[in-house]
């Protein structure tokens, strides 16, 4: 079973490269966020290479490296089946989410990966009710340069909450 | 037990009548009704029940502890000397100050933070500061007997690796408070065999606990709501199953898996998706694994739902939060001897259910929206006449006499 890649910091130059880097990566987690509020899902897997990982996991499982997620992708199909699932089969009461990133950092460059941390909120509003913080966590990312542009090879999104109210429906 | 089951099932219920057709009606206000509530945790959660607390692979060495709920109140499951498990109360005999801050660990034994009472692994009250005073001056009074102020231990049951417990002193033996066909069936899910934990997933579910059990109860809807397990013949109404009603509020349901097969009845569900293809197919691919070649939801009353659907295996711990919501806790798991593939696929086939499942998503919002429809609705009643009007074992899954078993059941223990 494919395991997690772990988070690496390591020291960075911050040259013109790096900084160009780091606007990059800035842009693709507001394009990212940007397609998901947007209810524009099936973007999503564009984003990811193939021998991809995405998972939405809970702390306590990131924690004590159990290898169970609330979603679970290994590999870019599965990330494919959650916008079919999500598409075809499930029912849901709609609601619009969105997305609050901050503290993006690169941590470390390593053999092509892009070691990534930040912050994230998820808000949830019914349509009628008021908008709740719905999520709270960080993403432990891997980014690598596939042709031109940035891809995950891993998005980890760990989740602060101690629950998730009602039911998860769309990627983080 | 300090408060006996007597003096409060005793106390009236003003105004409460159930409806005269009886159980295959189920009045609204029993998912509202903050007194009702009151009564299910007396009668059920802290009454001669057995609640499923932990699994033993979650506290493998001698210390190790993990926070559990018994209704409203929280419980340590420790592994003490000897590879006992105990079970106690997560509050100090002193002042009542929950004594263990963590939900898992590992320790010599549990101090409270607050005066450091110290207790052993088995809640015995071992140390208390300052006992004897300082300068002869103050400390405890002469007699004060450490042995009669530990921490409150509950009755312990382990069957198969499943960890149970009992606030009452007087329970049924574990085997027959299940009765025959769940213990039967929890046995074959549990023969023994070592477990491995896989992890955890939690969800607040903004409904009334029993409407948990409810769903569990409910074959009918899972072959209509759920298009997933409809589409891929994880759960399916034209499939050999049974829904058989148990003792004590308890109930089993089987299926079988049969793939993603297009029937004359298949048809006439809605939620049939013959288009439909993953990417993936593994997700909805099972591995032969038991010998019956069923697939079967347990509901243990009142603490429990045991799943074995796909490979996924799942504990989900249903934990009370006042009348309008529950936490829902998975522990999905596998067997120690499990091979690697076997694993690997526990874990994909999990994505069915927790609060992001394929399956269990969709349950998370009808149990939502069905709370929403209770509020304020205490003088009606769901009618729940689907496969009839009794109460017996039948050999399909177009019914909800599993519903109706459970509340005969719980009418005969809340004397309602």
């Amino acid at each position: 079973m494919k395991e997690r890649i772990s988070p690496m910091t390591k020291p960075v130059s911050r040259d013109a490269k790096f900084i160009a880097l780091e606007h990059e990566v800035r842009s693709l987690y507001d394009e990212v966020a940007d397609l998901l509020d947007e209810d524009e899902v099936e973007r999503f897997p564009s984003y990811f290479i193939d021998d991809c990982m995405y998972q939405v996991v809970s702390r306590e499982n990131y924690a004590e490296g159990l290898p169970q997620a609330a979603i679970y992708c290994d590999g870019i199909n599965m990330v494919r089946d959650r916008v079919i699932a999500l598409r075809e089969t499930q029912v849901y009461v709609p609601r619009i989410w969105r997305h609050f990133i901050s503290g993006i950092r690169i941590t470390a460059i390593s053999e092509g990966d892009i070691h990534i941390r930040a912050n994230f909120i998820v808000t949830e509003a019914m349509s009628d009710a008021d908008p709740t913080v719905f999520l709270v966590g960080q993403y432990l990312d891997v980014l690598v340069r596939e042709g031109e542009s940035l891809k995950f090879r891993q998005r980890l999104a760990v989740l602060d909450n101690h629950h998730v109210r009602r039911s998860l429906i769309v990627p983080v | 037990m300090e408060q006996t089951m007597a003096t409060v099932t005793a106390s009236p219920i003003a105004n409460r009548r159930w409806p005269e057709e009886g159980w295959t009606r189920v009045p609204f206000w029993v998912y509202t009704d903050p007194d009702i509530y009151q009564r299910e945790l007396e009668t059920f959660f802290y009454g001669p029940t057995w609640n499923y607390v932990a699994l033993e692979c979650e506290i493998p060495e001698r210390g190790s502890y993990k926070r559990s709920w018994i209704g409203e109140r929280q419980v340590v499951v420790v592994r003490g000397e000897n590879d006992a498990i105990h079970v106690w109360e997560n509050r100090c005999a002193h002042r009542g100050a929950r004594v263990c801050w963590k939900n898992k660990g590992k320790e010599e034994s549990f101090t409270c933070p607050y005066h450091q009472w110290n207790y052993a692994l088995d809640g015995s009250l071992q140390g208390v500061p300052l006992k004897r005073g300082v300068l002869k001056k103050g400390g405890m009074p002469s007699d004060f007997d450490n042995s009669q102020h530990g921490l409150r231990p509950l009755l312990m049951h382990v069957e198969g690796g499943s960890i149970w417990a009992s606030f009452s002193d007087d329970p049924l033996p574990f085997a027959e408070y299940c009765g025959e066909d769940v213990i039967a069936n929890i046995r074959r899910q549990f023969p023994g065999k070592k477990l491995t934990l896989l992890g955890y997933n939690r969800q607040l579910i903004p409904g009334n606990w029993k409407l948990y059990f409810e769903n569990l109860k409910d074959p009918y809807h899972a072959t209509l709501l759920h298009s997933f397990l409809i589409t891929f013949g994880l759960w399916r109404a034209d499939t050999q199953s049974e829904s058989i009603p148990g003792d004590s509020g308890h109930s089993v349901m089987v299926s079988r898996n049969v793939g993603k097969t297009k029937t004359d009845a298949a048809v006439e569900i809605a939620r049939f998706k013959d288009g439909l293809e993953l990417h993936d197919s593994d997700t909805v691919t099972p591995r032969p694994e038991f010998d019956d070649g069923k697939v079967i939801a347990i509901t243990h009353f009142p603490s429990v739902v045991i799943h074995q659907q796909a490979n996924t295996f799942g504990m989900r711990h249903v934990i009370p939060k006042g009348t309008e919501s529950f936490e829902l806790a998975w522990t999905f798991f596998g067997y120690e001897d499990d091979d690697e593939e076997m694993t690997r696929l526990r874990v994909r086939h999990a994505n069915l259910y927790g609060p992001a499942g394929f399956v269990a998503m969709e349950d998370g919002e009808v149990l939502s929206e069905s709370q929403l429809g209770a509020h304020h609705y205490g003088h009606r009643a769901a009618v729940v006449e689907m496969g009839g009007r009794d109460v017996e074992k039948q050999d399909h899954m177009v019914t909800e006499v599993l519903i109706r078993s459970f509340y005969k059941h719980y009418r005969e223990m809340m004397k309602l």
